[in-house]
């Protein structure tokens, strides 16, 4: 995670920023602060920091940095100029804890786990708003695995991470309107549970929730969303991250998962997306 | 009509990818035909397919290529041609790309680099120290020549289909007996004197049929009047022609009379022999022996012309070309610069013409029988037109409307 001492709204890059409706950084940070402590301290999670950088507002979005797997940092390749300017922190911060840095073709797209969710063996890739289907075709050779391409049809779910989340090896919510239908088709094909979102939960970001295990680090307010989870076994932690959806971000979109240094055995020991 | 060829990789089954780009051609009005589909086995193995994409114009076709684009669908066009040599003389390589009659573009270094001669059913030549690429036919091959092999870096434009409305596309939709004539050979012959305005040659592949019906007249008026730059035949046209010249009659008939005249099934014996003593039709002109008919106006209006013989042959005529293959090169060299082709009452050379013109020349097809058109005009463009009738009214009308007589 990245501390959001520079975050803010600085430029209008999704259908949420709005220059005229900056972020209360008092309230961000507290916000931030909030999820950090349900992770560390209720969760028992690890967290690591990113230093926060003047200038790049939207480094706190950790989850954009790239895909991570053991030993391996794929590196994003960001749309916007505006977000491009961060990937020399989020390589540097990886080189220096040993990781190789792997970049995808020039030319191509890619905002790492914002766009790319693991469901068992298989990635879940979102593309046409930010990454390229081009890109997923790279991050499929470079790690052999299956690759499921999903477009994106809603500007304001513009990421995979904002409208689909895998829940375990079986179960995903997901926010119907934002595929079309190839999207909903594969999604009901390959997730053997999926889990539809209403329309109000989905607006408030439901679907960028961390999830650790059986228990899921969600936005407050969702109560079907809640009620739904809590059916399903799982536990449901809700924070309030209103500050940063006004840059189209939460829970989810503020950390990026980093499995164990050794070889992890299962990529969903540690639960988080 | 307007194609490329895309690529599409990856997880394109399970992503429901390629049915999604599928239908994204066909709802934007394009058609779609899968050249290769080679599908990874194992579940994390990609897959992959080629697509040619066909849309009625070049625009639909990029709005089509730029929403595909969106879903991974890369034009092949960005590969190079790949050339292979020639093993054997007369034989293609493996796998060799087969043209159209359209034209045809090959990527090199690059650059592309247009096909000359535009022909179906041939090769594709590169040659290297020129740079230049042209169709070359099978047992034209040489060994060592490069000749593309595949579909990568090749590009095909099919003629677009005029906007407006013209005989060629009406004409197109059918072939019938049932068509108001006069309106179709008014047009005919108006697309004949505005190919002839903007420089093109125009050629005719005619039959017997021709003098037999009594019409060799009308077209020897057209080819005095310079709408015929290049003539097609077999050896019994020109030797009824020349019949006709020196007896009055097409196979013993007597064009006057309409009846047999005595010994008159000799006549074209006769009149072979003649030609074939004065060393070839040319030389007949020349030594004031054959003074009229479509031969004579040939060579006194110095339209060129190609005689291929057939197996039933009388003579033959000195300029018959009896080497089959010969036939069809010198039917390739004479049709440079030909942009309207009239095919009157022949079958086997009319196919044969078809077969070596490339898509842009717009193809005039006439004959009694609605089988012969119908396969001369199915070229698979819109640029022939049939008509079904009489090859003399035909010709009639067609050279009243050329060369109108009493000045009207």
């Amino acid at each position: 995670m990245c501390p959001p001492d520079f975050y803010g709204i600085e430029y209008e890059i999704n259908p949420w920023m709005d220059l005229r409706r900056p972020a209360d950084p008092a309230r961000a940070r507290a916000q931030w602060r909030a999820l950090y402590e349900v992770l560390t301290k209720t969760l028992g999670v690890r967290v690591e920091l990113l230093s926060p950088v003047k200038g790049l507002p939207d480094l706190v979005f950790t989850a954009n940095a790239g895909l991570v797997v053991p030993g391996r940092f794929i590196a994003s390749r960001f749309l916007h100029p505006e977000r491009q300017k961060e990937q020399p922190t989020y390589d540097a911060w990886f080189r220096a804890r040993g990781y190789a840095i792997e970049t995808l073709p020039e030319g191509t797209c890619f905002e790492g786990e914002g766009d790319a969710l693991w469901l068992g063996e298989t990635l879940f890739a979102g593309y046409r708003i930010r990454s390229d289907i081009g890109s997923h075709q790279a991050v499929a050779a470079m790690l052999g695995c299956e690759v499921l391409s999903l477009e994106l049809v809603d500007p304001r779910f513009y990421h995979l991470d904002t409208c689909f989340c895998p829940l375990d090896d079986r179960r995903a919510l997901y926010y119907p309107p934002a595929f079309d239908d190839y999207g909903r088709r594969v999604i009901r094909e390959f997730v053997p549970e999926p889990i539809a979102v209403a329309d109000v939960d989905a607006l408030r970001f439901a679907c960028n929730a961390v999830v650790v295990g059986r228990d899921i680090v969600v936005q407050s307010g969702c109560a079907a969303l809640e009620k739904t989870l809590r059916d399903q076994g799982f536990t449901p932690h809700p924070v309030d991250l209103s500050e940063f959806h006004k840059a189209g971000g939460s829970a989810k979109c503020l950390t990026l998962w980093v499995p164990p240094p050794p070889r992890s055995t299962s990529r969903r020991s540690v639960g988080a997306p | 009509m307007v194609s490329e060829t895309v690529e599409l990789r990856g997880h394109i089954i399970d992503s429901l990818i390629l049915p999604k780009v599928l239908d994204e051609i066909m709802t934007l009005g394009g058609t779609f035909e899968i050249l290769h589909l080679t599908v990874g086995q194992r579940r994390e193995d990609a897959s992959r397919a080629e697509v040619r994409v066909t849309a009625p114009d070049a625009q639909r076709l990029d709005a089509i290529l730029g929403r595909i684009g969106q879903h991974g669908a890369v034009p092949l066009a960005g590969d190079e041609a790949r050339l292979v040599p020639a093993d054997v003389d007369g034989v293609f390589p493996d796998g060799f790309y087969c043209s159209s009659h359209f034209e045809t573009w090959i990527k090199r270094h690059g650059q592309w680099v247009a096909v000359e001669r535009p022909e179906m059913d041939c090769g594709i030549r590169f040659d290297p120290a020129t740079g230049r690429a042209s169709t070359v036919p099978m047992h034209r091959v040489r060994r060592g020549d490069r000749i593309v092999v595949g579909h990568a870096g090749v590009k095909v434009a099919p003629i677009d289909r005029s906007p407006e409305r013209n005989v060629f596309e009406f004409m197109a939709s059918n072939v019938s007996s049932e068509k108001p004539k006069a309106v179709v050979i008014r047009e005919m012959a108006a697309h004949i004197k505005t190919a002839r305005a903007a420089g093109g040659k125009v050629l005719v592949v005619a039959g017997p049929a021709v003098i037999h019906t009594g019409a060799g007249g009308h077209l020897e008026r057209v080819i005095a009047a310079g709408y015929v730059q290049v003539l097609f035949a077999g050896n019994a046209l020109a030797a009824h022609d020349i019949e006709q010249a020196f007896y009055g009659t097409s196979l013993g008939m007597s064009l006057e009379a309409g009846m047999p005249v005595d010994e008159g099934h000799e006549h074209h014996l006769r009149a072979i022999n003649t030609i074939r003593r004065a060393g070839g039709i040319r030389q007949a002109v020349e030594q004031g022996i054959l003074k009229r008919g479509i031969m004579h106006a040939c060579v006194v209006h110095g339209v060129d012309y190609v005689l291929a013989g057939s197996i039933r042959d009388d003579g033959p005529l000195p300029d018959v070309i009896t080497d089959m293959v010969t036939a069809q090169d010198a039917m390739r060299e004479k049709i440079r610069g030909v942009t309207v082709g009239i095919m009157i009452a022949s079958t086997l050379h009319s196919i044969a013409t078809g077969n070596i013109l490339p898509a842009s020349v717009k193809l005039i097809c006439v004959d009694i029988n609605p089988a012969v058109v119908t396969k001369l005009a199915d070229r698979g463009s819109f640029q022939a037109m049939g008509l079904v009738t009489d090859v003399e009214p035909f010709l009639r009308a067609l050279a009243e409307h050329l060369v109108p007589v009493n000045g009207r």
